[in-house]
């Protein structure tokens, strides 16, 4: 059996997700904060952690976003920042998707008992608002990078774990299961040749959109203070400016911005690929977490 | 902690029998659920007040944020998802959607930060921080309108957050409501578009937001924290950050529960007003 993806209904629909311009644009833009990211050290002039005596000086063209309090460059902040965004935002999704695509399929194919724990626990999960219990976890144990990821993962699983699950139960039902199954196919390989590249489309988008919120979130903790005081981030840069927002917008608005556009670039994007694949979709609207 | 880093060993098996860390782990536990179901969150290290009180004394400040910024975004969300879906596709309805997305990818520190430096620094049209002037003692009126200035910003802020997506979901909901024969036979009818709009059109649209509103309290909520450390209000958010800073666990284990129970409440009030709503939803 080959994978049961349809040729012609797949190609227009990532087709008008290619002809459009603002899907262009966002792509774009994606890129450029994902090479900033990869190639931080190379594209930002100056170690973003080391500071220097010239202190609060306004953006120029030595400095392109000024300095900060302790005399450290901005704009190699921002580019550093959108490593950490980066690859907090990939690894999240990455896990908490793995994991919540596991469950899922689980859930959904084997119904009964199995189905009823497994959703039972998935709401347990979804209870709290996902970002105080990221607040009060990193509250208690402490925030390094490794500790806001596995934190990020625990409160994101529970969205994939529901969408795959739903999307399986419909999917186990059609034809091309129920002529795998005649041939004698084992339910692993129903479930990983059968329904999980039918399923994959939704799974894509909805971590796209996933990415966005982690994004937001992770900022959020740093804003507060508990993040990872051994990397640069944004939402670290926006704590510490803060305090002089009088005298150094700059210190605000770069790090402001470059948040603002990865999280819109992600969301233009996740939003065409969703009307694409399914205009009624079954992603579950993820809300705004901070 | 307490009894600091270098006490002789007496001194902290003190501490330690006076808040009860010398009973295991499953005791402790015991007595703290125990005393949650009695109505007792346990006493604030910081504030050497019952837990309980300190939170209750910061509820209404955070409430008043809320509920004006929840008016605030649904007027304005409402308004504009119905301007949006009346003219489908056209400059204004993508013009709105392209800022609806984007009031949905700016955090609510960030959009309260901007606003921060632009009406409160540059303009100084509102005061920055706090809930009321300190230099001076107002009563009745003059105090409401100090009150009202001060909430102005974070309740913005707020809105801000939450607006986007109660303006989209508007839009969707009208668009499918326009199409049904009901509102066709209200124009047939003659009735004024505005009436069919609003009249008709809008009154069966606004069902589903009364879900998002619930199941968005929560959201609210942390957006509510971050908007509260910006703007220096003395509601719950505040608290909360304090008490981690200070390391008072109790006032922290306090609220995370406060949270919980009003989210999981939120959310049944929503289910049961919805039924109300929609007489085709029956609840055994």
């Amino acid at each position: 059996m080959t994978r049961m993806m349809n040729p012609e209904k797949t190609k227009p629909r990532l087709a008008r997700v290619r002809s459009s311009k603002t899907s262009i644009c966002a792509l774009l833009l994606l890129m450029l904060f994902v090479l900033a990211a990869g190639f931080a050290q190379w594209v930002a002039p100056r170690d973003p952690l080391k500071t220097s005596g010239q202190t609060l000086r306004a953006p120029s063209r030595e400095f392109f976003f000024g300095t900060d309090d302790l005399g450290r460059d901005v704009f190699s902040g921002v580019v550093h920042g959108a490593r950490t965004s980066i690859t907090t935002g990939l690894t999240v999704a990455l896990l908490s998707g793995l994991w919540g695509v596991l469950i899922g399929l689980i859930a959904g194919y084997a119904g009964g008992l199995w189905d009823d724990l497994l959703m039972r626990l998935t709401e347990l999960f979804l209870i709290p608002p996902r970002f105080f219990m990221a607040l009060v976890i990193a509250a208690i144990f402490g925030a390094s990078h490794f500790t806001v990821i596995i934190i990020l993962t625990i409160t994101y699983w529970p969205f994939t774990a529901r969408l795959v699950r739903a999307e399986v139960m419909s999917l186990k039902e059609r034809s091309f299961v129920e002529a795998a199954r005649a041939m004698g196919a084992t339910p692993t390989r129903i479930l990983l040749r059968q329904i999980l590249p039918n399923a994959l489309p939704l799974i894509v988008t909805q971590v796209i959109l996933m990415i966005g919120g982690v994004i937001l979130i992770e900022a959020g903790l740093d804003f507060i203070g508990l993040g990872d005081r051994n990397h640069i981030s944004w939402g670290y840069m926006l704590h510490n400016g803060q305090h002089f927002i009088r005298d150094a917008w700059w210190m605000v608005v770069f790090p402001m911005l470059a948040v603002s556009l990865l999280v819109f670039a992600l969301n233009v994007l996740g939003d065409a690929l969703n009307r694409a694949l399914d205009p009624r979709s079954r992603i579950e609207y993820l809300n705004k977490p901070v | 902690m307490l009894a600091g880093q270098s006490g002789d060993e007496k001194y902290y098996e003190f501490i330690r029998a006076k808040f009860g860390l010398d009973q295991p782990l499953t005791t402790q536990l015991w007595i703290y659920l125990s005393g949650v179901l009695r109505g007792d969150l346990g006493y604030s290290l910081g504030y050497q007040q019952p837990v309980l009180r300190v939170i209750l004394e910061r509820i209404p400040a955070t409430l008043l944020l809320m509920l004006s910024a929840i008016f605030l975004s649904t007027t304005v969300g409402v308004v504009l998802g119905v301007e949006a879906a009346r003219r489908e596709n056209s400059f204004i309805d993508r013009a709105i959607n392209t800022v609806a997305l984007l009031g949905y990818s700016i955090p609510s520190f960030s959009i309260g930060l901007l606003l921060l430096i632009v009406f409160a620094l540059h303009i100084g049209l509102f005061p920055a921080q706090n809930m009321s002037s300190a230099n001076q003692e107002l009563t009745g009126l003059s105090y409401l309108l100090d009150v009202l200035r001060h909430l102005a910003l974070p309740a913005a802020t707020l809105a801000i957050v939450q607006f986007a997506q109660v303006m989209r979901l508007t839009r969707t909901q009208m668009l499918t409501v326009l199409r049904e024969n009901f509102i066709t036979t209200a124009r047939a009818k003659g009735l004024r578009e505005r009436q069919v709009i609003y009249g008709h059109a809008l009154r069966n649209a606004l069902i589903p937001l009364v879900t998002i509103l619930g199941s968005d309290f929560g959201t609210l909520l942390s957006g509510a924290v971050l908007v509260e450390t910006v703007f220096a209000w003395p509601g719950l958010g505040r608290l909360l950050i304090d008490s981690i800073a200070m390391r008072d666990y109790p006032v922290l284990m306090g609220i995370f529960l406060m949270i919980s129970i009003s989210v999981a409440v939120a959310n049944l009030c929503t289910d049961l007003v919805y039924s109300l709503l929609d007489p085709r939803v029956k609840y055994a």
